[in-house]
């Protein structure tokens, strides 16, 4: 290929972002390699589960920043080389497409979609050619993204953050991750979240003719009561009461099992409340995150699966405990992995409820890792991906531009193959991001306001981080950093609907929507439509001519999502701490039986073309599904 | 979730916990039990370390006598390149101190002698025994003690020259359990030793075999044949080693086509490993012992090559019980 000595590696600037797993490995091989110029960003911090792949980091080191470390881990082994560290988040406005125009070549190990696409935008800005990788356990994928020659990062529809049926979590769950979504979005934000914050336990789980407000005060704990009374008052209302509510809508269970409610007396001894914690016992460990239901009740192995009775207890002593320990914290508290309290009242929680609709029960780590969205890790596929991004960093550097490949690093052999190279495809001409193809927005324009146009399609599907929107040649509203009395009249045209701005945005009416620091430029077509489906459409608007995320399961009804953290959440800050993410499936070849080496064996779309590249004449045209992203996939 | 083993401890857990989210708790406990031996520190076996010591097994034990060089600085980044540290150490001694640094929990061990000096009880202590840059013969020999070892003892061997890189495997008799949807399934696979593997007629082979095999018997042979020790060629060899394949492919009947001059050139001009190659091929070493320790998964039968000219990882079964396919 190249060797260390070769000035297009010596001379090379290279920009690296994200120093967890893949980084690390991938800093370690470009020092290696020869390259001696390595600019790395990583926004955080080194924790305990790291330390198992993220090989450049110890003990020590752990709350110390990634980018930092990292680079003085490979100056000891290499200390004549250049390597300059940020410890920042990528989408800063201090990396502009300035910064990105320095560099040669943008190596990505990112563990989310968000910092992905805003990476692609400025490197297709900046025209600086991008190596994009992620890897999901043995599962880990490569590929080159060059502007003009190949397809964009987004020029393929990214899977949206799988959401589920709000009927599903609230009525009629069938696999253990509904019941964790119900435990953790519904439950654990009801009686521990923001009491203003919309919830549907109240609305769905009885029926429509008690008024909510009568629901909310079954949550509320009166001063007086007795916290064990009120522990027990919760659970024979979420896993008794509203079970035979929901019981009592004949129709629901037609061709469905129907659900067994669970009372605490017939789970729990009546002598329960005293042989229970005790008050007294437990006050050694008084600082918040450390106070355990399952120390308190002497249970030690997170992998063993609880008996349901065992469950209930673990229930009822972690609501007493967060009564008792951390009370301050009460209505503000939302579902943190790395709190053991929180995960193991979602444990219990999620598995009484399974008890209750037979699905079988799950251990807290399992409980753990589905809450948290835990991605599965290992040091060796990081390490293979780390040394394939070099690879294919090397070609690019030499604009070797016929044998660029997306490489997957696959679990099972196809054809043989365990590491299986793809010729890259052509850019997509309707890609709203590399291409300038316009998108068109169906919506309401006498019903809609500006605000739900920025959150809704311009921010949440169009990606833009600080976007600035024109009708003809009047600006209508920009972000980031502008002066006060500006800063009133966006505010105010935010709250104006559509048809009722300064410059009225109609049907026909063409908006230039305009990202400066991704130099990312839209223009969007409005459509006029007076009604949308308020299930299929719950927006109250339909943006198409853009790639739209492949939904994981069909969202007939207004959705819940697992977790906050999702790939598209508003800023990289917000996402879990886990590196290695965002995997595309491998391809697949056609006919081939074995379906185990494709994420989502239900979801067939999208299937693409792929030509497995072979210096033989028979070459072998494969099926792939490119949309199995297994970032988020629970179950 | 076998019975054989205590709970792992919550230290373990913590650290593990994202492996033990891919491979399970009685795959971690087995690994914790386990003893790797490595012969022969260059690049890709200093990965293949890395990746296990990360991965958690009860010991490693290294050997390789020879002094630290330039060349062996050039891929082996568990070497700090300060001569001060080196004070008469060997490559496997400074290896060791680097490699005990990334995880307390894994013993590290140098033992010093040639490999043809170990006996069989030697090898019997290890569960895996990764052998590199040694010449053919002393790779059959180590293959054959492990062989006579009272208990499995799997079997490696790891090259890489240039941009390209080959894996041997020899499990035995070896069963292990997959998951094929949702059924955990039983698998039974034998493996032919390193002489019997070579010892395969070429013609019995498919068509599309990875060229890279016959490369790297050519060199074998030529090396040997010169009383060479591994990876001690050059380009002023070209020729002979060219000599060498056309005898060979003519005894073999195999046309030449199948083993490129081009090939042979650039095995031959460039013997030293290049890194990103190292870091694909340790990792993929390091799959294969976490497969073949935990008893999980399909392990490679019985040769893996990786070429990043082509990019393609490809697996090739070479045994008698596949010759006349």
């Amino acid at each position: 290929m190249a060797s260390a000595s070769s000035p297009v590696i010596k001379d090379a600037k290279v920009l690296m972002v994200g120093a967890g797993g893949i980084g690390c490995e991938l800093l370690k091989t470009l020092a290696l390699s020869g390259f001696s110029d390595i600019h790395i960003i990583d926004m955080d911090t080194i924790e305990v589960s790291n330390l198992n792949r993220q090989f450049l980091f110890r003990q020590s080191h752990v709350g110390q920043s990634k980018a930092k470390v990292a680079r003085d881990a490979v100056l000891k082994f290499r200390p004549k080389i250049n390597i300059t560290s940020y410890h920042a988040n990528v989408k800063d406005p201090d990396f502009d497409v300035d910064f990105f125009k320095e560099f040669n070549v943008v190596l990505n190990g990112l563990d989310n979609l968000d910092a992905r696409r805003h990476v692609n935008r400025l490197c297709l800005a900046a025209d600086v050619p991008l190596v994009e990788s992620g890897t999901t356990g043995f599962l880990g994928q490569v590929t080159v993204h060059v502007k003009g020659r190949t397809e964009c990062y987004e020029c393929q529809p990214k899977p949206a953050p799988k959401t589920y049926p709000v009927c599903t979590i609230t009525s009629t769950p069938s696999k253990f991750v509904h019941c964790i979504v119900w435990a953790k979005e519904l439950l654990f934000s009801k009686l521990f979240g923001d009491k203003n914050q919309d919830n549907d336990l109240n609305v769905r789980s009885s029926d429509a003719a008690s008024s909510s407000k009568n629901v909310d005060d079954i949550f509320e704990h009166n001063n007086d009561e007795d916290i064990t009374q009120y522990g027990r008052r919760i659970f024979d209302h979420v896993f008794g009461y509203n079970i035979e509510l929901a019981l009592s809508n004949e129709e629901t269970w037609k061709n469905r099992n129907r659900p067994k409610p669970i009372y605490s007396k017939d789970v729990l001894s009546d002598d329960f409340a005293k042989q229970n914690g005790n008050l007294d016992n437990d006050n050694a460990c008084s600082d918040g995150l450390s106070v355990s239901a399952m120390s308190s009740l002497g249970m030690k192995n997170p992998q063993d699966v609880w008996s349901l009775r065992e469950n209930s207890r673990i229930l009822l002593e972690a609501l007493r405990l967060f009564f008792t320990k951390r009370e301050k914290e009460i209505g503000n508290l939302s579902f943190d992995k790395d709190d053991q309290l929180a995960v193991e009242f979602v444990t219990a929680a999620a598995n009484i409820r399974a008890a209750s609709f037979g699905i079988p029960l799950h251990s807290l780590f399992e409980a753990k890792g589905i809450a948290g969205n835990i991605v599965h890790a290992v040091a060796t596929t990081n390490a293979v991906i780390a040394g394939l991004i070099v690879i294919e960093a090397i070609k690019v550097l030499k604009n070797d531009v016929n044998k660029y490949r997306m490489t997957y690093c696959l679990e099972h052999p196809s054809r043989n193959l365990l590491l299986m190279p793809v010729e890259p495809f052509e850019p997509n001409k309707s890609c709203y991001v590399c291409s300038e193809s316009p998108v068109l927005l169906e919506i309401n324009t006498n019903r809609s306001k500006l605000k739900d146009v920025v959150e809704k399609i311009i921010k949440a599907k169009l990606g833009m981080n600080l976007p600035l929107i024109m009708n003809a040649s009047n600006l209508l509203y920009e972000a980031g950093d502008i002066e006060e009395d500006m800063v009133a009249i966006y505010d105010a045209n935010l709250e104006k609907v559509l048809a009722e701005l300064p410059s009225p945005v109609t049907g026909g009416t063409m908006l230039t929507v305009e990202d400066f620091q991704q130099e990312l430029k839209c223009n969007i077509n409005i459509k006029h439509r007076e009604e949308f489906d308020e299930e299929k459409e719950p927006d109250g608007m339909v943006l198409s001519g853009w790639t739209q995320p492949a939904s994981a399961e069909e969202t007939k009804d207004k959705s819940v999502s697992n977790g906050a953290n999702t790939s598209d959440a508003p800023t990289a800050a917000e996402s879990e701490n886990d590196d290695d993410i965002g995997i595309v499936s491998p391809v697949k070849k056609r006919k081939l039986p074995d379906d185990s080496n494709k994420p989502n064996t239900d979801d067939a779309k999208h299937q693409k073309q792929l030509q497995v590249i072979d210096d033989e004449d028979d070459l072998v045209m494969l099926d792939g599904n490119l949309d199995g992203f297994k970032k988020r996939r629970v179950s | 979730m076998d019975g054989d083993g205590e709970e792992l401890t919550a230290q373990e857990t913590a650290l593990y916990d994202r492996q033990i989210r891919v491979w399970g708790a009685d795959a971690q406990r087995r690994l914790s039990k386990a003893h790797v031996l490595v012969y022969g520190m260059k690049g890709t076996i200093s990965e293949f370390c890395k990746n296990i010591v990360l991965a958690g097994v009860g010991s490693l034990t290294l050997i390789d006598d020879r002094l630290v060089t330039e060349e062996v600085l050039s891929s082996n980044f568990l070497i700090p390149p300060d001569e001060d540290v080196y004070g008469g150490k060997t490559i496997a001694e400074l290896c060791c101190d680097s490699l005990k640094d990334f995880n307390p929990m894994v013993r590290v061990f140098v033992e010093k002698g040639d490999l043809s000096s170990f006996d069989v009880e030697f090898f019997s202590k290890f569960d895996v025994v990764v052998v590199s840059c040694c010449s053919r013969s002393a790779k059959k020999l180590a293959n054959e003690k492990c062989r006579k070892a009272s208990k499995r003892v799997a079997f490696y061997t790891v090259d890489c020259r240039d941009s390209s890189g080959e894996i041997f495997v020899d499990l035995q008799d070896y069963k292990y359990s997959k998951k094929k949807n949702e059924e955990t399934i039983e698998c039974h696979l034998k493996y032919p030793s390193f002489e019997d593997a070579l010892s395969v007629p070429w013609r019995a082979f498919h068509r599309r075999m990875s060229k890279l095999y016959f490369a790297m018997r050519v060199i074998e042979k030529f090396e040997e044949a010169e009383g060479r020790s591994a990876g001690d060629v050059s380009e002023a060899d070209l020729s002979n080693v060219l000599k060498l394949k056309k005898e060979l492919c003519t005894a073999q009947s195999l046309n030449e086509s199948h083993v490129p001059d081009t090939l042979l050139e650039r095995l031959v001009a460039d013997t030293t490993e290049f890194p990103p190659v190292c870091a694909v091929i340790g990792g993929i070493l390091g799959q294969e012992v976490i497969k073949a320790i935990s008893g999980k998964g399909d392990p490679i039968k019985n040769f893996f090559y990786f070429d990043a000219s082509d990019g393609k990882g490809v697996i090739e079964d070479i045994s008698d019980s596949n010759a006349g396919k």
